[in-house]
This record gives C-alpha cells, sequence and structure tokens, in this order.
C-alpha cells in the first residue's frame, strides 16, 4: 500500500525535522553522553560495585558468617519489627490526609500540605533529637516513664517513633495529586447509587490510586528500613538489642571489621535494587492502566 | 461562583485524624525543640549557637552543601538531557539507576564513597598521587552530599524536558536560531524553574544529612565536622541545650528553604500551565 496515514506522516514529519534542525551533531551527543555516563559511573555505580565488591573480598564463607551472626539476626529482626509497625502507621495517615486534601475544599489547605513536608525539611539527627527532649530522662515525659517501668529511648518504641517522622510524608505525597487528578465524579456516583463512606474508599477510590500507593508504600519501607541518623540518636546502640541493620554495619565498620561490615550493607543494598526495580515495574503498570483507560474513552 | 455543595462523607473524620497525627507526630515533638531553648536567655543561646566550632561546622555544611548542589544542578540537567534525548543501550536501567541514592541507605553510602575514595580505594588510589585528597576532607563531605542530591536535579528537569513541544524548537531553527542559541533563548527558560526547584531540594536535603557523611568526612572538629554531628557530639556529652541551640537554627534555616521551595513549585506549576 502507497497510501501513508496522517499519524504515520506525522512521525516521520518528526523524526527528520528532530534529527536536521533540532538536534545536535553526533560528536556533541557523543560528548554529552560520555560526560553523563561519566558522571554517573564516579558517584553512582561504582560505589554500588564496591559494596559487593569489598562484601566478598574475604570470600563466601565469611559473607554467610558474618550474616549469621546472633547480632546481626537480631538486627534484621528489629528492623523489620520497626517497618511493620511505622509503615502501615504512615499509610493509613496517608490515605486520609489524601481523602481531605484531594476531594474537599476548606481553609489552610495549603498550610496542611506544607506542614506534611516538613518532615522532609528536618534534619534525621534532629528528628531523633526531638524524642529524645520529650521521652528522654531529662524530657517532659522522663520521669513518669521511668515510675512506671517504660523505655521509649534506647528500645522499640523510640526507634519506631523516629522511623515514623522520616517517612512520614512519603504515601500521602504520592496519593495527593493522584486523588486530586482523579476527581471525585466516579465516588459521587457511587454515593448517589447507595454505597456507603468505607464502601467507596474500598471499591472505588483506593482501586484506582492502587500503583501510586503501592509506590509509596515501597519508599516508606525502603525509608523505614534504611533510616540511620534518627534511629541512631533514640536507639542507644545496645548490640543485640536495638540496634538496626543500618546501625549494625556502623558499628562492624568502626571495629575495622570491613568484610562483615559490607556484608550487611550488601543486604541493604540488595534492598535498595529490588526497591528500585519494583518502582520501574509500578511505574510501568501504572503507564499501560492510563494508556488503556484513555484507548478506552477513546 | 456558588458554593458546590460537597456530598462525600468522611471529611470530618479524615481532616480531624490527619491533624491529630501530624500534631502528635511532627508538630508537637519539632515544638519540643523550640521550647527547650526558652531555658536558655537570648545571649547564651547567641553564644552558644556561634561559638567557633559551631561556626566552622555551619561554613563547612553550607558550603559543601552548596558546592555539592551546583554539582548537580549542572551534570543532572546533563543526565536528565541525555535521558530525554538520546537512545543508547543501557538507557533504562541507568534511568532506573538514578533514583538509588533515594533507597540506598545512607550509612552504606557512607562507608561505599569511603572504599572507594580513600587512598587505597579504586578512584581514590588514582586521584591520591595527583595531590588530591578526598576521604576523611572536607572534599569527602562534598562527595558525600553530591551523592545523596544526585537525583533531585534529574527528578526535577526530566518531566519537564518530556513536556517540551518540539514546534518552538523548529520555529527557532527555522527563523535561523543556531542548536547553542535554541537551547539559551527557547530550551532553557523553560527548564529553568525546574533546575532552579532541583537546586533548592538537593541542597536542603543535603544540609542535614549525617549518615552518609560521617564515615568520609575525617571529623575533625574545625575542619572537617558537619553540624549534624555537632549536635550528636553534644548529646553525647548530655548537653541537651547546646544541642538543642544549634538544632533550633538549623530547623529554622531548613524551614525557610522549605517554604522557598513550595514557592518555586508553584511557579514551576504556573509556567507549565501558562505554556500550554
Amino acid at each position: 500500500m502507497s497510501v501513508i496515514t496522517t499519524s504515520q506522516y506525522t512521525s516521520y514529519h518528526n523524526k527528520v525535522a528532530r534529527s536536521r534542525a533540532t538536534s545536535e551533531p553526533a560528536w556533541v551527543r557523543y560528548l554529552l553522553i560520555f560526560t553523563a555516563l561519566s558522571f554517573l559511573t564516579l558517584f553512582l555505580f561504582v560505589p554500588l560495585a564496591a559494596v559487593f565488591t569489598e562484601a566478598l573480598r574475604k570470600g563466601f564463607g565469611t559473607y554467610v558468617t558474618a550474616l549469621l551472626d546472633p547480632d546481626a539476626l537480631s538486627a534484621i529482626k528489629l528492623t523489620f519489627v520497626a517497618a511493620i509497625i511505622a509503615v502501615p502507621l504512615n499509610l493509613v495517615f496517608g490515605v486520609a490526609a489524601a481523602w481531605a486534601i484531594a476531594k474537599f475544599e476548606f481553609k489552610g489547605k495549603s498550610i496542611l500540605i506544607t506542614l506534611i513536608d516538613l518532615p522532609f525539611a528536618v534534619s534525621p539527627v534532629i528528628a531523633g533529637l526531638i524524642y529524645v527532649l520529650i521521652f528522654g530522662l531529662q524530657g517532659w515525659f522522663g520521669s513518669s516513664l521511668v515510675d512506671n517501668d517504660i523505655k521509649v529511648i534506647f528500645a522499640l518504641p523510640g526507634i519506631v517513633l523516629a522511623t515514623v517522622f522520616v517517612t512520614f510524608p512519603f504515601v500521602a505525597r504520592e496519593l495527593i495529586p493522584l486523588m486530586q487528578a482523579q476527581g471525585k465524579d466516579e465516588e459521587e456516583a457511587g454515593l448517589v447509587l447507595g454505597a456507603s463512606g468505607w464502601q467507596i474508599l474500598w471499591r472505588i477510590t483506593l482501586p484506582n490510586v492502587k500503583w501510586g500507593l503501592l509506590y509509596g508504600v515501597i519508599l516508606t519501607n525502603a525509608r523505614a528500613m534504611g533510616e540511620f541518623g534518627a534511629v541512631s540518636v533514640v536507639s542507644g546502640h545496645i548490640r543485640g538489642m536495638t540496634n538496626t541493620l543500618p546501625l549494625h554495619v556502623e558499628i562492624l565498620y568502626n571495629e575495622y571489621n570491613y568484610a562483615a561490615a559490607f556484608a550487611v550493607a550488601s543486604l541493604l543494598a540488595l534492598l535498595a535494587l529490588v526497591t528500585l526495580a519494583l518502582k520501574t515495574f509500578v511505574e510501568w503498570k501504572a503507564a499501560s492502566n492510563a494508556s488503556y483507560n484513555e484507548s478506552v474513552v477513546q | 461562583m456558588a458554593k458546590q455543595k460537597n456530598v462525600l462523607p468522611g471529611f470530618n473524620l479524615s481532616l480531624g485524624f490527619t491533624i491529630f497525627y501530624l500534631s502528635l507526630i511532627v508538630l508537637i515533638p519539632l515544638s519540643a525543640a523550640f521550647i527547650k531553648t526558652t531555658e536558655l536567655s537570648f545571649s547564651e543561646f547567641w553564644h552558644i549557637v556561634t561559638a567557633p566550632r559551631v561556626v566552622a561546622s555551619y561554613k563547612l555544611t553550607f558550603g559543601a552543601s552548596l558546592i555539592a548542589a551546583l554539582i548537580n544542578a549542572v551534570f543532572g540537567l546533563l543526565t536528565a538531557w541525555v535521558l530525554v534525548r538520546y537512545t543508547f543501550t543501557g538507557k533504562k536501567f541507568i534511568d532506573a539507576l538514578v533514583d538509588l541514592p533515594f533507597a540506598l541507605p545512607t550509612a552504606v553510602a557512607g562507608i561505599a564513597l569511603t572504599a572507594v575514595y580513600a587512598g587505597n580505594g579504586w578512584i581514590g588510589s588514582w586521584l591520591e598521587p595527583q595531590g588530591i585528597k578526598v576521604a576523611f576532607t572536607p572534599t569527602g563531605v562534598m562527595v558525600a552530599l553530591t551523592f545523596i542530591g544526585l537525583p533531585f536535579v534529574v527528578r526535577t528537569v526530566q518531566p519537564v524536558l518530556e513536556d517540551l513541544e518540539a514546534e518552538t524548537e523548529e520555529a527557532a531553527a527555522s527563523l535561523g536560531a543556531n542548536r547553542w542559541q535554541t537551547f539559551t533563548k527557547i530550551i532553557f527558560p523553560a527548564i529553568w524553574p525546574a533546575l532552579l526547584t532541583g537546586f533548592a531540594l538537593a541542597f536542603a536535603r543535603a544540609i542535614g544529612e549525617y549518615g552518609s557523611v560521617i564515615f568520609i568526612a575525617g571529623n575533625m572538629p574545625m575542619v572537617s565536622e558537619i553540624t549534624p554531628l555537632l549536635i550528636i557530639t553534644k548529646l553525647e556529652q548530655y548537653d541537651y541545650v547546646g544541642a538543642t541551640a544549634v538544632a533550633v537554627v538549623m530547623l529554622i534555616i531548613s524551614f525557610m528553604l522549605l517554604f522557598a521551595i513550595n514557592g518555586l513549585q508553584w511557579w514551576t506549576n504556573r509556567n507549565a500551565r501558562s505554556a500550554h
């Protein structure tokens, strides 16, 4: 067939136009690609490769021993426990905040959004410090906590609080723009058809934003398991008791036990890589969902 | 315009819970820092936050953060450009890895960068004979802060570059502009607000950074000691008031930056909307 459709013509036209008038000579392109890749190599790829190389430097046996050390195992356990408590708390908050902000108009909304972002602007060290000021021995509730034999600082509750603080905005930040973009027509239709508020949330709103929600949870979890500064202030670094994985890495490193430090660090690096893979998958899924919806509309 | 009545349920519950949780986790604890400093008179407060060792830490923290954010502005823009405009093998993989500094725990980044940039490391052993010492110097602080700020500029500039329409560039070319003129007069003004936002985000993140810096910095008082580390040092000496005073100075600066960034983002969105 010799007939060229309009869209084929446009794409052909675009390609020609791009290559002549709106692109750079080949040598400029290669120079720019080379410079960008060199920068990323120096600052990203080499450090990432170093984690795994250093971890396996003394052989696979040492690597496994470092991971099966009782202190390492208890650090893994504590890291998971803190994340399992902190992530759902911020998930519930994120959904509630996004529902209020995206579906309703009220005074002070932009101030509320800025306040939700606050934890991003606060140094992790200060995030730990503020909980010490409240729950520490000399803190607001220090003496009454001691009287009732409740430990917050240098114990699990403090670690969870610090983790909740540093991961506070992630789910809300993902959901607010998504739910704003989707409007509230579908929810109102559900209401007219007799659905209750919870039914609307479960059957309409959450399924519509599921990929963004999942992405927010992935980010929250990665940050929760990897948090160092804030947890370092409130944990007290008690081996086998209040050490999370990142703190365990620090202790091993400061004892010049580099192979073991990098072995534990490689676990966290793997977690980061899995997070990035999931993120790429979720973005791909969200994009194909969006284009499917568009084609249905057309 | 008549106010439309919103029929959806759950406003009081969701807003109430949001404000309650926000106050409990963020606002009340943060206010504790400000209340703690009221134990000090203003001259005592001023004496603590302007002590020579503290001032030296501000200079390092803000200086290194500024240089790191500038490096990220230049190379982040370049990376975003290369990822949007050109095709090359492994592009998708590299695009995904740009977010690594968001996902990698800072302590892991810290020991990895130290291993690489120390005198016997892969890059350090090559730089040191040239007389460039990175690990355990202020340069090391800058390297760590560049690492953790890397995704911000790329991720703010990338979507704006993707949305740029080819027509304006074609028009410029047909009117006789060369490629450099098109870039400086057409493309750069369009991505400038996003670039500035990315720069500010990288800068704000760098100021508070702790985990990735302490391993590579060497942590010598007056030379390579960042302000967050100084806060921890004061805490470990049970100097809660001193630690809090320095923390309050940092909090005030961070809040001002946050408001500036929100303003910038509003400006970016307005620009993007008026362009369509």
